[in-house]
C-alpha cells in the first residue's frame, strides 16, 4: 500500500553545491507551516547525507527519498521550529 | 495480596529545548581560508543552530569593508593551490593575482556565492560576528572600517560564548 504525500512546495536546487542545498531548503522550510511537505530536488552528491542530517537537526521528518542516479528527490515534512 | 502503595515520583518539568550553538574562530584572511568558516556558519544557522564567529588576526579582513572585497590567495607555499608552480615562480610578481583569479573562476563556475554574498547570507541568518578588539588595536582598524553589525569583543567574551557551545572549531 502506498500513502499519498501531499506536496506543499517544490524546490529544485540542481547544479549547486554545499552549503546551498541545505541553505535554500531551510529558507523554504522556515516559510512553511508545521506538517507541510517540501519536495526537494538535488544533484549535489553530498545532499544524500546532508539533507537527512538537516531534517534530523531541524526536527523535520524525512518521509521519502528517491535516488534517481545523479538526481535525488527528498520529501520533508516540516516539524515545529525551535 | 495487599497492594503496595505506589511511591510518588517527583517530576521535574522538562526544560524547554535548547538550540544548539556553534562557535567558530576565523584566523586567516586569504580568499581560500575565508570560505570554510562562512560555509560552516551558514550551514549551522540553516539547521537552526545559534552561530558566532570570532574574527581574529588576518581573519578580521573578512569583516573589513574594503579588504573583504579583494581577499587574495597565494600559490606560494601552497602546494594545493589552483596554480601548481614551484615556489620560486610563485614568488614572481603577478603570481598571487593569477592564483586568485583561478580560484574565483572555480567558485563562479561551481555557482558558489562569493565572500560578500556569504557575509550577507550569514547576517540574514543572524550569525553573530565578533571582531577581535586586540587585532583592531594592533592593526589600527577602527570600528568604522568594519561592516556594520559586528560585536567588538576580546578573548574572554568569546570564550564565555564558546563555553556554552556544542561545537567549537578553529579555522
Amino acid at each position: 500500500m502506498t500513502t499519498q504525500i501531499n506536496v506543499t512546495e517544490t524546490l529544485d536546487v540542481s547544479g549547486v553545491l554545499c552549503p546551498l542545498p541545505v541553505y535554500k531548503a531551510a529558507l523554504a522550510l522556515k516559510r512553511m507551516e508545521p506538517g507541510q511537505v517540501l519536495e526537494l530536488v538535488c544533484t549535489d552528491p553530498g545532499s544524500l547525507e546532508d539533507i537527512p542530517a538537516m531534517a534530523r537537526q531541524r526536527g523535520d521528518t524525512l518521509l521519502k527519498t528517491d535516488n534517481r542516479g545523479g538526481t535525488q528527490v527528498f520529501w520533508i515534512e516540516k516539524g515545529t521550529d525551535l | 495480596m495487599i497492594a503496595q502503595p505506589v511511591e510518588k515520583i517527583e517530576t521535574v518539568p522538562e526544560p524547554p529545548p535548547r538550540r544548539r550553538r556553534l562557535a567558530l574562530v576565523a584566523s586567516k584572511g586569504t580568499l581560500d581560508q575565508a570560505y570554510p568558516p562562512l560555509i560552516l556558519a551558514t550551514t549551522a544557522a540553516s539547521l537552526g543552530w545559534e552561530v558566532g564567529i570570532y574574527f581574529t588576526f588576518y581573519g578580521l579582513d573578512i569583516l573589513h569593508r574594503e579588504r573583504l572585497q579583494k581577499l587574495k590567495m597565494a600559490s606560494l607555499a601552497n602546494p594545493s593551490g589552483p596554480i601548481q608552480v614551484p615556489n620560486l615562480l610563485g614568488a614572481l610578481p603577478g603570481a598571487t593575482s593569477a592564483a586568485t583569479k583561478v580560484m574565483k573562476k572555480w567558485m563562479r563556475d561551481s555557482k558558489m556565492p562569493d565572500i560578500p554574498e556569504f557575509i550577507e547570507m550569514a547576517q540574514g541568518l543572524d550569525v553573530t560576528f565578533f571582531a577581535c578588539a586586540t587585532t583592531m588595536g594592533v592593526m589600527g582598524i577602527e570600528e568604522g572600517d568594519l561592516i556594520s553589525g559586528c560585536d567588538i569583543a576580546g578573548a574572554a567574551a568569546f570564550l564565555d560564548y564558546a563555553a556554552n557551545a556544542d561545537v567549537q572549531l578553529f579555522v
